[in-house]
């Protein structure tokens, strides 16, 4: 039986893990292939690399952290950020990524899903959907979290589903880096609604919080702060999850 | 500066492992996890290569169809079905074990090497799809290279049963599949050990001894 996976994200930006709380503020959080590495000893099952270089020289800083990472990683290794066109995807996957994320770009241009699904097979292309609550529902949030649209998150996640990605990505803008938990009802919005993986983010504060996503329907969860600021580790979240019933690689 | 050698090079030493670069993209993924076990495997389209190397390794990502087209336009079809059947060392990871079918419901136009006598058949329509993530294997124990354990898993397509001659571990997606075929020095896995963490470094380190 399929686990549910625990997936540290270290957002980078010109070579450096750096953190913010809802998308900006960001400080330093140390050298991606020391973290990575230490994640995968505590049991992660997976690691996510989402760049936010703003610049040419901080993208080119993304595909050496990228080779430096695959180089020491035994794990899955996601890589997202800036992802434009097939070539883009190219570079990361030849640097050594696995699976690669797309965000702005394929909301602006759906066909690049299946473009890239049809080059790489779905199971190597992520969809990133940045959500903010309206009310009852959630609207797309592109552009690292700065531009907000009229798009219903839940519709485009199953759209971008359709369209050949092969796990969503889901991440509460309103919660990340906020420690005030995930936004559960988005969670099981998406997650009843498309077949392809869901990974819940934004907003994880403890173990618990891992939990309640996977049981609001989250096929994997990934967390940033908590692990960075030692708040918890992935081996003892790994064991709350299994001691409420859930199954997790030991 | 050193002098230019004189005479004839010596003929390069066959390789000792040889990874076929099917074009598709985890080839990263793959070289690294050798050198971390302090191997060399280098890449290859040359299907003399893929004939006489102590060992190949055959990844696969991507879809069937195009792997096989991949394969064909390199010429090295017959040299890795040659190998299959010579029962010389062979490692195959998720698409390269199901191209060793004779078909995939995923490309039902495009014969695969057919070594192994079944169709890759989709998961049902009620599974999440692909698989992906960690799943449990269940091994035959003995002297068989895969062990119980956890491998990471990316597929979308699965083989239902095994085949004479080889031994297989299984896994569970909502139905049982073969998780590992091993005949031998041929290994062929539905996950990817490379990316499987120690469980999976250790599996490439005993196929790469027993080779």
């Amino acid at each position: 039986m399929l686990t549910r996976r625990v997936i540290p994200c270290l957002d980078t930006r010109d070579g450096r893990v750096v953190k913010g709380v809802k998308f900006t503020g960001l400080r330093d959080a140390g050298r991606p292939v020391d973290l990575a590495v230490r994640y995968e000893a505590e049991g992660a099952d997976e690691i996510v690399i989402l760049d936010v270089s703003a610049t040419t020289e901080g993208r080119g800083h993304a595909l050496a952290t990228v080779r430096a990472v695959r180089e020491a990683l035994g794990i899955p290794l996601t890589v997202g950020g800036g992802v434009r066109t097939v070539d883009d995807a190219v570079a990361l996957l030849d640097a050594g990524a696995d699976k690669v994320g797309v965000n702005t770009a394929a909301f602006r241009d759906p066909v690049l899903l299946t473009v890239l699904a049809n080059r790489f097979g779905c199971q190597c292309i992520v969809l990133s959907v940045d959500a903010a609550a309206r009310g009852t529902s959630w609207n797309v949030v592109v552009r690292a979290g700065t531009e907000g649209t009229s798009r219903d998150a839940v519709a485009w996640a199953a759209e971008g589903a359709r369209r050949g990605a092969g796990e969503i990505l889901l991440t509460s803008v309103d919660r990340d880096g906020t420690q005030a938990g995930y936004d559960l009802r988005l969670v099981t919005a998406v997650s009843s609604c498309v077949r392809v993986p869901v990974v819940a983010s934004g907003g994880a504060r403890s173990g618990a919080d891992l939990v309640d996503a996977v049981r609001a329907g989250a096929d994997a969860v990934l967390a940033a702060s908590i692990f960075h600021d030692g708040v918890t580790t992935v081996g003892e979240v790994k064991r709350q999850m299994a001691q409420a019933g859930l199954e997790v690689r030991p | 500066m050193t002098a230019p050698p004189r005479g004839n090079p010596p003929p390069p030493p066959a390789a000792s492992l040889a990874v076929i670069a099917t074009g598709s993209t985890n080839l990263a993924s793959v070289l690294a996890a050798f050198r971390r076990l302090g191997v060399v495997a280098t890449p290859t389209r040359d299907p003399e290569v893929v004939r006489t190397a102590e060992r190949v390794v055959l990844p696969g990502v991507g879809a069937f169809g195009d792997v096989m087209t991949r394969l064909r336009e390199r010429g090295v079809v017959e040299a890795t079905s040659e190998r299959v059947a010579s029962g010389r060392p062979l490692l195959a990871i998720c698409l390269g074990l199901q191209v060793l079918a004779q078909g995939s419901e995923e490309s039902p136009d495009v014969p695969g090497l057919g070594a192994l006598p079944v169709t890759v058949r989709r998961f049902p329509a009620t599974s999440k799809v692909p698989q992906l993530g960690w799943n449990q294997i269940v091994a035959n124990g003995g002297d068989d290279l895969v062990r119980d354990g956890y491998a990471f898993f990316a597929n979308s397509f699965y083989l239902a049963s095994a085949c004479d001659g080889w031994a297989a571990a299984w896994a569970t997606h909502d139905v049982p599949f073969v998780a590992a075929l091993q005949r031998g020095p041929q290994l062929a896995c539905q996950f990817h050990p490379e990316l499987s963490g120690a469980w999976g470094a250790s599996l490439l380190e005993r196929w790469y001894a027993s080779c």
